[in-house]
């Protein structure tokens, strides 16, 4: 039962890794980072053509793909059904019947992502699989709830054994330049999770340039953040490769610098198996085979699994596969 | 592996591109091939192996061209020229659009059998090479639409013998091809030896567009066919290769009356500034230097890293070296694949393990077991004096040293005899801006590497080349002015033992630096009119009076740093004060050609030196519309230092015809003046004194055109000589041109028609298209 609880458990960053202390922030550095656009953009261009999985490497890097989904529910309308609904998928992601044709063992996705009200129903509905629940918060998605409430929120939220807290940050302080304001408001959030492990939502989409991106995700990381995420999934510009590839080199270097290694997770937009092997492929040629793993890697989707399990039926059978044939979430 | 297995290890496993469609072409085609003249395939003969260099096996047979074959493809090609220029425009735009549209339907064919020949990894084939060869054609089918009414006096070369290298098998053969029968040339081309698969099959695809027999045609063979062709009776010869090839082709071509382009080495500088988006910027080298196994003649081979941040960046640099896949080309989840031929992996192999210096680092990574394949390399911490940092390495294997100051940067990325690519990597736009005009290079790359397109021209300076592939710049290397040419007979002077006609001696030197200066050999010869009175003397330029000159020339470097408005006000000036003394330079020329025509031609020569000076501010580059999110900025830079032997029949106009536009393109000048009629063009150096034309830039020599243009022709700090002479040196400039590659201009005894304004043609002749890529968006 031990060992089951320390496998489970290693989806946590702080488990695998030393957790990110954070560091005192160093303008210096976050101010010298250039991101040269039209470069990055020509990269992740490129990225597809230059590498791909085929056959059995191609399903084996989709069902690691699932152990580092966040399966995320984020909607008014949610309910404790819909939870539990959610919560049942992340235990058993894939078919049976397809995991024995793979002969691989039981999976799970890497957590299931909330909204404060549903910790606790996702937490009962979890109890024994050893996925954590992740809750957004700090008056997610705008970020822009009396600062008092926000931190009250992580507290209330960490109170209802949330192990991942999803906070947004102020966009306002990056547009404005006001890097301190930045920092301290990283680093109050990061106090207010305890041991609990956060993840700091950037919403790029609303940064205006990659430049404000990487100083954006380097502040984070010296406040202490756990991983840095993209998007709230509810700007109109998410998830995209040239924002991921700008803030994986902030972790990269975070890393070189530091010896921390910080998690990434993009979020919104992610839809296709294909796009998932690009992103795999992405973090293993920037950062490194390590940030392949759950405690490292986290995508941020809700309809990403249905693609991959079509796409695992058609490794398994050689057909196309129905949506319908899988179970729903 | 065991899927789980793999799950836990994330490894890339092989994605290998199917070689099977490819096989079966080749196999349906006997796997041997004969040559494609006038439109059909001849009966394979006796030759050479195509292999496949990433597992040695033998792909088909080739046939070796004979004198034969080479004649008979010429032939065919002359037959049909008329008939294909004739066409018009439009009529050739639907076979070339045809030929586009036939090379997308077989793409993949295209970029598989591509890859089989050439070694080079199935993304760049897939991904580069055939989309940029299609884009070539459906550019240029535009261009074909578009010549009569843009270019209305121009017209075809003729014949084009077309030489292409190994590097970039098909898409060498586009750029040739595609503008060249645009323009209502044919062509006989020639692949390389080790890749001429996908130029057969080209071959097939020009069949199957119904193309006109005869228009392309293709001989296989090694360097003597290629030699065959230089040698053959053709119009024009177009080489992209090495410089040392270049170099013989313009010593066997001299004098010869054919047009030459020529595509050649480089050792590409990469700058690297201390505000550059240093992970781009190392992505970009592998765009650069691994991209081809690097063996790209534009490869940014010679990496030069601010200081501040050199340590830093190679630590990044060999860490992404590490990242490098090396292995089956047609794997698609490789970056770096085979080198084209064992021949070319020892040349790499030899150079790196004869070099002593610096410190070495081979990427980490797993290298596949037989074939040719040869590790990314660094070599950090060399200097310019060593070796490897001067000489082209074709293999991917980065140089670097460091710079202090952007200006060191400049003169460390010139230091070399190669003039092809640059790239500049800074965030600064000012920088960047500052820094592209300076580097010597046909084509820069602001924070990006190796853009290719149709619409940008492509080629060198110095011992890279001459001429321009690609855009409006390009199409000049496959036509020539419509013009009637007649022959140019010597000019003989008059004799004579006459008394002189100037009470008071008149002494006529040398203007060199700005400054009368007497022949250093001391010797001086008699100018007669034609009833035999002395007219005066002037000095016999020796070599030392055309170093003196160009040494001259060389230190005005300022003058093409000028703007156009004050090179426009210097030449109109030139022209009041010529106008102020009409009277007298026309007596003079009367007096010296025993003719009545010295008041046009004087007045001629003003109306030159205005149009020059209009000319001077609107000459203006383009920006092209490559389909990236930037520009291309096609910059019309001066050659440099230009000798010229000017005419001898219109001793003024000949002169000024020459000296005006490249003045007013910020070239410095070094003349010498029309050997029969000497006196107008020493006259003219006090009209320069008095019109504020800087010491240096303008330079005038007398004496044997003979004596002078040799070392012209062959003096290594000369960018470009021309020779509008009666006597014919045009064989001998262009052979000792080769020394440095310079730009030649020759008559080949035919004269020119100096009393019509030709301005535009010297514009021409005395820019060179700078093509700055610079992508931009924040």
């Amino acid at each position: 039962m031990e060992s089951q609880i320390a496998e489970h458990t290693a989806q946590l960053p702080q488990v695998g890794e030393p957790r990110n202390p954070g560091m005192e922030l160093d303008l210096d550095w976050a101010l010298g980072v250039e991101a040269n656009t039209s470069a990055i953009e020509r990269r992740c261009a490129t990225l597809p053509g230059r590498r791909s999985v085929k056959k059995d490497y191609q399903a084996a890097w989709l069902l690691k793909a699932i152990t580092l989904i966040d399966l995320t529910t984020l909607s008014g309308d949610d309910t404790a059904g819909r939870v539990r609904r959610l919560c049942a998928k992340a235990r058993q992601p894939v078919r049976a019947d397809l995991l024995k044709a793979l002969d691989m063992g039981p999976i799970t996705t890497g957590a299931v992502c909330v909204y404060h009200d549903m910790i606790e129903t996702a937490v009962s509905a979890l109890d024994g699989s050893g996925i954590p629940v992740a809750a957004v918060s700090t008056g997610f998605p705008g970020g822009l709830s009396p600062f008092h409430l926000r931190l009250a929120e992580i507290e209330e939220s960490v109170k209802a054994s949330a192990k991942e807290i999803d906070i947004v940050i102020s966009r306002r302080h990056v547009l404005s330049g006001n890097w301190q304001a930045l920092y301290d408001e990283m680093k109050a959030f990061r106090e207010a999770c305890g041991d609990a492990h956060v993840k700091a939502i950037l919403a790029t989409g609303e940064l205006g340039t990659l430049r404000n991106v990487a100083r954006a995700s380097l502040i984070c990381m010296m406040a202490g953040a756990d991983f840095i995420k993209t998007s709230t999934g509810k700007e109109s510009v998410n998830a995209t490769l040239p924002v991921s590839l700008v803030m994986i080199r902030a972790i990269r270097d975070y890393h070189e610098r530091t010896g921390y290694r910080v998690g990434y997770k993009p979020a919104g937009g992610i839809s296709k198996a294909k796009d998932a092997l690009v992103y795999l492929s992405l973090m293993k040629d920037e950062l490194g085979d390590r940030w392949l793993q759950p405690d490292l890697f986290r995508f941020g989707a809700s309809s990403l699994l249905g693609d991959i399990e079509r796409q695992l039926e058609h490794h398994v059978t050689g057909a196309y596969s129905a949506g319908y044939r899988h179970a729903l979430a | 592996m065991t899927v789980k297995e793999i799950f836990e290890t994330m490894d890339y496993g092989p994605a290998p591109e199917s070689a099977a469609d490819a096989l079966a072409w080749l196999v349906d085609q006997g796997a041997r091939f004969g040559h494609f003249i006038n439109g059909e395939f001849t009966s394979p003969a006796d030759g050479f192996d195509s292999k496949n260099p990433a597992n040695g096996e033998t792909l088909a047979t080739l046939s070796q061209a004979s004198q034969d074959d080479v004649d008979g493809a010429v032939a065919a090609a002359r037959k049909a020229q008329g008939k294909w220029a004739a066409l018009g425009g439009a009529g050739r735009a639907r076979y070339i659009y045809a030929i586009a549209r036939l090379m997308q339907k077989h793409a993949r064919l295209f970029a598989v059998l591509e890859t089989l020949d050439n070694g080079k990894p199935i993304r760049e084939s897939r991904d580069i090479d055939v989309p940029l060869a299609q884009r070539h054609f459906y550019y240029h089918a535009g261009m074909a639409q578009l010549m009569e009414s843009e270019l209305p006096d121009r017209e075809a070369l003729g014949v084009c013998g077309q030489i292409i290298p190994w590097n970039f098998p098909l898409l060498m053969l586009a750029w040739k091809v595609a503008p060249a029968i645009a323009m209502g040339n044919t062509v006989v081309l020639k692949p390389a030896e080790y890749t001429s698969l996908t130029a057969l099959l080209f071959a097939d695809i020009c069949r199957q567009a119904g193309l006109p027999k005869g228009v392309v045609n293709i001989v296989t063979g090694d360097g003597a066919v290629g030699e065959m062709i230089v040698n053959a009776d053709v119009d024009k010869i177009a080489f992209t290769g090495s410089t040392a090839v270049g170099r013989k082709i313009r010593e066997a071509t001299a004098g010869s009356g054919k047009a030459l382009t020529l595509e050649l080495g480089g050792k590409s500088p990469y700058i690297v500034f201390d505000d550059a988006d240093i992970d781009s910027a190392i992505e970009g080298l592998v765009d650069a230097i691994w991209f081809n196994q690097g063996q790209v003649c534009c490869a940014g081979s010679r990496l030069l890293v601010q200081e501040g941040i050199a340590d830093r960046f190679h630590d990044k640099l060999r860490a992404r070296m590490d990242k490098l896949r090396v292995g089956n080309p047609l794997d698609k989840c490789i970056d770096v694949g085979a080198i084209v031929d064992p021949v070319q992996l020892n040349t790499i192999s030899e150079m790196v393990a004869a070099n002593t210096a610096g410190k070495v680092h081979q990427a980490r990574v797993d290298m596949p077991e037989g074939g040719c394949f040869y590790p990314p390399t660094l070599v950090e911490g060399l200097a310019p004096s060593d070796a490897l940092m001067q000489e082209e390495i074709f293999g991917p294997v980065l140089v670097s040293t460091t710079f202090r100051t952007p200006g060191e940067a400049v003169e460390l990325a010139n230091n070399t005899r190669y003039g092809l690519a640059a790239t500049v990597w800074t965030e600064n736009v000012n920088l960047a801006l500052d820094i592209a005009p300076k580097l010597v290079a046909g084509v820069v790359w602001v924070n990006a590497t190796n853009l290719f397109d149709a619409a940008a021209g492509f080629g060198g300076t110095r011992e890279s080349g001459f001429g321009r592939e690609g855009g409006w710049e390009g199409l000049s290397a496959y036509t020539k002015p419509k013009t009637k040419t007649k022959p140019l007979e010597k000019l003989i002077g008059f004799a004579g033992e006459g008394a002189p006609v100037d009470a008071v001696d008149r002494t006529a030197k040398l203007y060199i630096g700005g400054k009368q200066a007497r022949p250093d050999g001391g010797y001086s010869k008699a100018v007669y009119g034609k009833s035999g009175a002395l007219l005066g003397h002037v000095g016999l330029g020796n070599r030392k009076d055309v170093r003196n000159a160009v040494e001259a020339a060389a230190g005005a470097k300022s003058w093409s740093k000028t703007t156009g408005h004050l090179r426009a006000q210097i030449l109109y000036y030139i022209g009041e004060n010529l106008s102020a003394r009409a009277a007298e330079f026309a007596d003079r020329i009367d007096a010296m050609t025993g003719k009545k025509s010295g008041a046009d031609e004087v007045e001629a020569s003003i109306q030159r030196l205005f149009t020059a000076a209009a000319w001077a501010d609107k000459y203006d580059g383009q920006a092209h519309g490559v389909p990236i999110r930037g520009v291309a900025l096609a910059m019309k830079e001066a050659v440099g230092v230009i000798g010229a032997v000017c005419a001898d029949e219109a001793p003024l106009l000949g002169l000024v015809s020459v000296m005006a536009p490249a003045m007013a393109m910020g070239n410095r000048v070094v003349l010498a003046a029309s050997e029969t009629y000497p006196l107008a063009a020493t006259d003219f150096y006090q009209v320069l004194d008095t019109s504020d034309v800087p010491a240096g830039v303008v330079n005038i020599l007398t004496g044997s055109h003979a004596e002078l243009a040799a070392p012209m022709a062959s003096h290594l700090n000369l960018d470009a000589v021309w020779s509008f002479s009666s006597t014919d040196l045009s064989a001998e400039i262009e052979k000792a041109s080769a020394g440095n590659l310079k730009r030649t201009w020759v008559n080949n005894a035919t004269a020119m028609d100096w009393s019509t304004d030709q301005t535009r043609r010297f514009l021409e002749a005395g820019t060179e298209v700078k093509n700055i890529w610079i992508p931009y968006g924040e």
